[in-house]
């Protein structure tokens, strides 16, 4: 599966971004052929719906699951009309949240919050 | 970083007097101004050493080339902002009221119109060793206030690591600004004053709050101006459920301290033992619902 | 005396008086309108208790999709300036909240599959109290932009004084209010943190184009940073309303102050009078 996680850094290391619409980048983690590419994110700059933007970038993409500590529910309403799996960011490097995912210990988000109008 | 953001609704109640004594309280290593219409934190905080600047782009803006304009009026047709302005058969735009839809570029077959990045304010980030202040200001008429305000908070960001607590001093009302502050914050603090207009407006604010799902805890500063509403207050919080963690007197003390830009509880304050008390109690509730 | 003219009362600082000095200001005026423009959070309604006569929703236009003429050819999304759409597959997502309702992607749609329908953002109200015309609106929770409530409200022309109760700030809903505004009464409280927002304010109001000039409110012994502001920035300051713990006390009971007290109905007559002056002679109506 494809896999994308918001990122603070264009690093495995990096931690998982708290925002993620906003995210500098994503991690897009192929877990068969065991790689991984960071993309921007073009939408961070948007004055509003960033999230549903980054959304349907992500959309765009073929992507399966995400891993993310919490979504505004505009976006999670594009991932989920998608049919891409949401689940719980872990408060650890996006290399271990995807060890994790491998040991199928990453569960479903919980975490997903109204909108919010992000710039008028 | 435990994030309080405080609100009140109502102008005037005193929420940046409460702010500026809750970081001094606090030792704050991480705290912003979200009240970019009319920020005011900065100058009861003191002088920071370091000072960055950089430009916020907001909505991008139309302008019309007047060497290709034909006028044929159709950009004006389609305006739903009323920013095409007519003067003597010459179309401009007014960049105050337009809001970067860009309808009239897609319209005009003279490709006269072109969407331009404006500036829409200045973000600033003031840093005293370890501390973090972020603030911005928002450049005249400018409308886009909910970004902006993510942007000031972002700025803490680099105080993730060494600050526990981030206070983010609010601004009025219930509208884009209030609602972009109010994501991702762990407790609103209301600060309350006791007049029919603050409990109505105390009221439309906590319902906004309860709409984001951020948990609140309300105060009342100048209590002692109206005591009887001063106790419907407290009532309401009772029924409302929500924590009640202190009221502040009135003290014609406080403008001086202000205009000297000092806090409430650097001077010989009648407030400042109530401030004191609101403030412990605010972390407690803060705690709480957290499960700390 | 006067004819028609159009005050707006506003502050920058949130909390300085503006509704104090409006209501005053119109129950004081024979046969005046006020109109509450602070629909985020209204107050005039609490202080001149109005009979209302007629209320009336307020809508803004929302982009529907009809999925049968729907193409999925994505370039409504694209054509977005707000990102308010969204194309997963074949199925068009609407985000109501984040469209600012420019018409543009009904406009665009080749197959006329998006269609622009009514949705309530709020409210606006009409009535009397006394000889006094009131008008009020208010924005529903939840909502990001009271524009549009500030139009309908301003939408009429009336005749005589006008008082406007602005919101406060410096941003879109103020520049909207004082658009149509004759003159510009700035009321401005002691403490630096009003003569920074008073500073903002007045730039604004020059940036317009408006004239205008000050009332000191709250006044109490010790500096006046906002006075030092209006003097130095050649500011005329119409007058000075001190602090006083009854007026205080009176204003939180939501009562009117000239209505309730000689000295408080003598200063707003006079104040109105001096506002009417100040405008009179910027005016060429």
């Amino acid at each position: 599966m494809i896999v994308a996680v918001p990122a603070e850094k264009k690093s495995l290391d990096s931690a998982i971004c708290v925002s993620f619409g906003r995210a500098p980048f994503y991690c897009i983690y192929d877990t068969e052929k065991e790689n991984s590419t960071f993309i921007e994110n073009s939408a961070a700059n948007s004055p509003g719906g960033a999230g549903i933007q980054a959304a349907q970038n992500l959309a765009d993409q073929h992507i399966n699951a995400v891993i993310t500590f919490r979504l505004g529910d505009n976006a999670a309403k594009v991932l989920e009309a998608a049919k891409i799996e949401l689940l719980q960011a872990l408060n650890l490097s996006i290399a271990d949240n995807i060890t994790n995912l491998l040991e199928d210990k990453l569960v479903s988000l919980s975490n997903v919050h109204p909108g919010y109008h992000n710039g008028h | 970083m435990l994030q309080i953001l405080i609100l009140s609704g109502k102008g005037g109640t005193g929420k940046t007097t409460v702010a500026s004594s809750f970081i001094k309280l606090n030792q704050a290593k991480a705290y912003a101004d979200c009240d970019v219409d009319a920020p005011n934190l900065h100058l009861v905080s003191g002088q920071f050493p370091e000072k960055q600047d950089r430009d916020y782009f907001g909505l991008p803006k139309a302008v019309i080339d007047q060497d290709l304009c034909n006028g044929c009026n159709r950009c004006y047709e389609v305006c739903h902002f009323d920013a095409i302005v007519v003067k003597d058969g010459h179309y401009s735009v007014n960049p105050i009221a337009c809001e970067g839809c860009s309808y009239c570029m897609h319209v005009c077959k003279a490709n006269a119109i072109t969407m331009h990045d404006e500036p829409a304010g200045l973000l600033h980030l003031y840093t005293r060793s370890d501390e973090h202040f972020s603030t911005a200001t928002l450049l005249m008429g400018s409308g886009t206030t909910g970004k902006l305000v993510t942007e000031v908070k972002k700025q803490l960001e680099g105080a993730k690591e060494t600050a526990e607590v981030a206070i983010l001093d609010g601004s009025p009302g219930i509208g884009c600004p209030v609602i972009a502050s109010l994501s991702g914050v762990d407790l609103a603090l209301m600060v309350a004053e006791p007049s029919l207009s603050g409990i109505s407006d105390l009221k439309r604010v906590v319902q906004s709050a309860k709409q984001l799902k951020v948990p609140v805890a309300v105060m009342v500063n100048k209590h002692d101006t109206n005591e009887a509403i001063c106790s419907d207050i407290e009532t309401y919080c009772k029924e409302e459920g929500l924590p009640f963690v202190g009221k502040v007197p009135y003290d014609t003390e406080a403008v001086r301290a202000i205009n000297e830009g000092k806090t409430l509880i650097e001077i010989e304050s009648k407030g400042s033992e109530a401030m004191k008390d609101a403030y412990y109690k605010t972390l407690q509730v803060l705690k709480e619902y957290k499960g700390l | 005396m006067a004819t028609d003219r159009i005050i707006a009362v506003l502050s920058g600082k949130g909390g300085t008086g503006k509704t104090l000095v409006s209501v005053n200001l119109a129950a004081c005026a024979e046969n005046a309108t006020y109109i509450d423009c602070d629909t985020e959070e209204p107050n005039g309604h609490l202080f001149l208790k109005p009979t209302i006569t007629e209320q009336k929703t307020i809508f803004s236009e929302k982009p529907v999709v009809d999925q049968s003429k729907c193409t999925a050819c994505g370039k409504c999304v694209k054509a977005c300036a707000f990102n308010a759409l969204a194309l997963v597959g074949k199925n068009l997502l609407i985000f109501n909240e984040v469209c600012h309702s420019c018409g543009l992607c009904s406009a665009i749609c080749k197959q006329q599959a998006l269609v622009q329908q009514q949705y309530p953002i709020g409210s606006v109200v009409q009535g009397t109290s006394k000889t006094l015309q009131f008008y009020s609106g208010q924005m529903n929770i939840g909502e990001s932009s009271a524009v549009p409530i500030i139009k309908e409200l301003l939408k009429k022309t009336h005749e005589g004084i006008v008082i406007i109760d602005s919101p406060p700030g410096s941003g879109c809903l103020v520049t909207e209010t004082i658009d149509h505004a004759d003159f510009c009464l700035l009321v401005a409280e002691p403490t630096i943190f009003g003569a920074h927002n008073l500073a903002m304010v007045h730039e604004l109001v020059t940036l317009m184009g408006k004239k205008c000039a000050v009332l000191l409110n709250k006044t109490q012994a010790g500096a006046n940073p906002s006075e030092e502001y209006a003097l130095k920035h050649n500011l005329k300051i119409l007058g000075s309303l001190a602090y006083d713990e009854h007026l205080a006390q009176l204003s939180s009971n939501a009562l009117l102050a000239c209505e309730e007290e000689e000295q408080y109905r003598q200063f707003f007559s006079n104040l109105l009078k001096e506002v009417l002056d100040a405008s009179d002679s910027h005016t060429q109506r």
